[in-house]
């Protein structure tokens, strides 16, 4: 068996030169992990945590006192709930409506040998680089009477037209012409071939676009700023505005009045639950979901 | 005659894709172009009663007075200063991280570096904003307890407060939100490099560190390069929805730019809003946009084969 140690050998030499390299790689990447992944289980860890373990500053890694009164807190905030219900709303119509748009530009982009072709290309790709801007919106959004309306949350921006290139792309990319041209000698129109053939053909770019519009609307905040000032249709982005960063929460939650110290601490754990609840959706989500999200960045730097 | 007549022909055998279109046209129409036209508040001195058309024109009295107010000056510098402190510490981050994630061998780590390090990207403005808040408290933030675990007495220094701090907590809360995300473009260009390449450095004698900094980054630089072009052409974009949450009344010195300054003189203050004036102010920040994106794409068109359009 000599030959064999050999060779085993000579891999443990290469290695050897570069083992110096890869430790300083892991140690990198290691403390990169870290940076981004420390504050995401520190948020976790002191909403799981009680409230005397927060204020004493006792959380640096794992809960500490396992308990729930943060998440108690929470759902006591009668905005929260209005909040999650809005955006609920606002995220399943709102991408709904943006799908069916962008589905729609996408094929008419993707087929070839039409009139005015161009024309239009650059009608939609102007909007990407101009826009009328913040108060020319308003006031258009006033003169139609959507202001104060769910609808000031699903129209503005229902099509992106970065998200119909990639889906035009993905098309263009993965449904051959051939097929087409097939399809209309047997007879077969533009609605059909469309309904019939590219929409189940297009199954992986359906739920790429849908994730990225539907975080989109999760997240979205400032159109509610602008467009809403009732109460009850603001999502949850305002109401979290409001409790995380303008310190304006409903204090009569916080039963504990006696010490300020107490009071705060609440006001802490209430806040780290409140992070957690509304990005859980999302982050539960996303695990699952990420090749999705990382096909459509791959798409999207595939220029057709 | 019949070339104009053939045409005809061409767009009736296909009208459906016409009717495709419809809506996707109707809505830009109303929705981005009906605005555009609403511009021309810019050059009127808008009344509420006579409305966009009806409004009397001004010409440019509301650039000459943007121009001459003394937050001109403050928000175009702080527009610009945040920008370019992004756009120089953003950009090679996820270019190393690429190359150093690409070169170690291990599959399970990796995924796990790349499942941790996307996540941020999925996390809202807002509570983005409000992490930092809570973690940077130099009461009972994490920030605070550090101060003392390592024997600081009382409270450090509130960097939220701070000013001069503003631009960093920006810039660097940003990288830590979206490096990873950044970097899926480079690790698709780092899949695609031949393994031959590799090989045939390997056999040379080059060592990982060679191969990454001579096969590896090369093969990265036109993808780098259009990556770049692109981010010149966003100079006068600022992310104002963060902005506009991390304002604080003591910041404000460092932190107003032109968008947030947009929103507040023509949206914000209630009852004493400026239509006219705000729209002048974002008009002259979109045309500066529109005028840096097209001048660059021009440059990447000339080399390379990418471009916008």
């Amino acid at each position: 068996m000599p030959k064999r140690r050999k060779i085993k050998r000579n891999k443990v030499q290469i290695a050897k030169q570069d083992r110096i390299f890869y430790a300083i790689a892991f140690v990198v990447l290691l403390f990169l992990l870290v940076i981004t992944g420390y504050p995401i289980l520190y948020i976790l860890s002191s909403a799981f945590s009680s409230r005397q373990a927060v204020i004493s500053g006792r959380v640096f890694l794992f809960p500490v006192d396992f308990s729930l009164e943060g998440f108690e807190a929470v759902f006591e905030q009668k905005d929260v709930l209005i909040g999650y219900r809005n955006t609920i709303i606002y995220t399943v119509g709102g991408t709904l409506i943006n799908v069916v748009i962008t589905m729609l530009a996408a094929y008419a982009f993707s087929r070839k040998d039409w009139p005015m072709k161009n024309f239009m290309v650059m009608i939609f790709m102007f909007t990407m680089i101009f826009s009328g801007g913040m108060v020319p919106s308003y006031l258009l959004m006033r003169d139609l009477k959507l202001l104060n309306t769910p609808w000031a949350m699903l129209l503005p921006g229902a099509l992106s037209i970065y998200n119909m290139t990639i889906a035009r792309t993905f098309i263009q990319n993965n449904i051959p012409y051939e097929l087409f041209e097939a399809a209309r000698i047997d007879g077969c129109d533009d609605f059909r071939y469309f309904t019939h053939l590219v929409l189940p053909l297009s199954k992986a770019i359906l739920a790429v676009l849908s994730l990225y519009y539907a975080v989109g609307h999760w997240n979205a905040y400032f159109n509610a700023l602008i467009y809403l000032n009732n109460r009850n249709l603001y999502p949850l982005q305002v109401f979290l505005r409001e409790i995380l960063i303008l310190n304006e929460f409903d204090n009569e939650a916080i039963i504990d009045e006696e010490l300020m110290m107490v009071k705060q601490g609440m006001a802490d754990l209430l806040r780290y639950a409140l992070i957690v609840v509304s990005t859980a959706p999302i982050l539960c989500m996303y695990p699952f979901v990420q090749r999705y999200f990382v096909k459509g960045v791959m798409i999207g730097s595939v220029k057709g | 005659m019949t070339k104009l007549r053939r045409y005809f022909r061409r767009m009736r055998q296909n009208w459906q894709v016409y009717v495709f279109l419809l809506i996707p046209l109707a809505y830009l129409i109303i929705f981005q172009y009906v605005p555009m036209a609403g511009i021309q508040i810019a050059f009127k001195k808008f009344n509420p009663v006579k409305g966009i058309w009806g409004s009397p024109w001004v010409g440019f009295t509301h650039f000459e007075k943007f121009f001459k107010s003394y937050y001109f000056e403050r928000v175009v510098t702080n527009t610009l200063r945040i920008s370019i402190y992004s756009l120089i510490a953003n950009f090679p981050i996820p270019i190393l991280f690429a190359l150093l994630l690409n070169s170690i061998p291990g599959t399970k780590f990796k995924k796990t570096v790349q499942t941790v390090t996307y996540m941020p990207h999925f996390i809202s403005t807002v509570v983005l904003v409000g992490m930092m808040n809570q973690m940077l408290s130099p009461t009972t933030g994490l920030y605070g307890m550090i101060y003392r675990v390592l024997g600081g007495e009382g409270f450090p220094e509130d960097i939220l407060a701070k000013a001069n701090s503003f631009t960093h907590l920006y810039v660097w809360s940003g990288i830590w939100q979206n490096f990873g995300w950044s970097s899926i473009i480079y690790m698709a260009a780092l899949a695609g490099v031949s393994p031959s390449l590799h090989e045939a450095a390997q056999i040379d004698g080059a060592n990982r560190l060679q191969r990454v900094i001579h096969v590896d980054f090369p093969c990265l630089l036109p993808t780098a390069t259009i990556m770049l072009i692109l981010r010149f052409g966003q100079i006068m974009n600022v992310g104002y929805e963060k902005v506009y949450l991390m304002q604080n009344t003591m910041n404000q010195r460092m932190s107003e730019v032109i968008s947030t300054y947009v929103y507040k003189i023509g949206l914000g203050a209630q009852g004493r809003s400026d239509y006219s004036l705000a729209t002048a102010v974002g008009l002259f920040n979109s045309v500066i946009n529109l005028v840096l994106i097209t001048v660059f794409n021009q440059v990447t068109k000339k080399l390379s084969d990418t471009s916008l359009w």
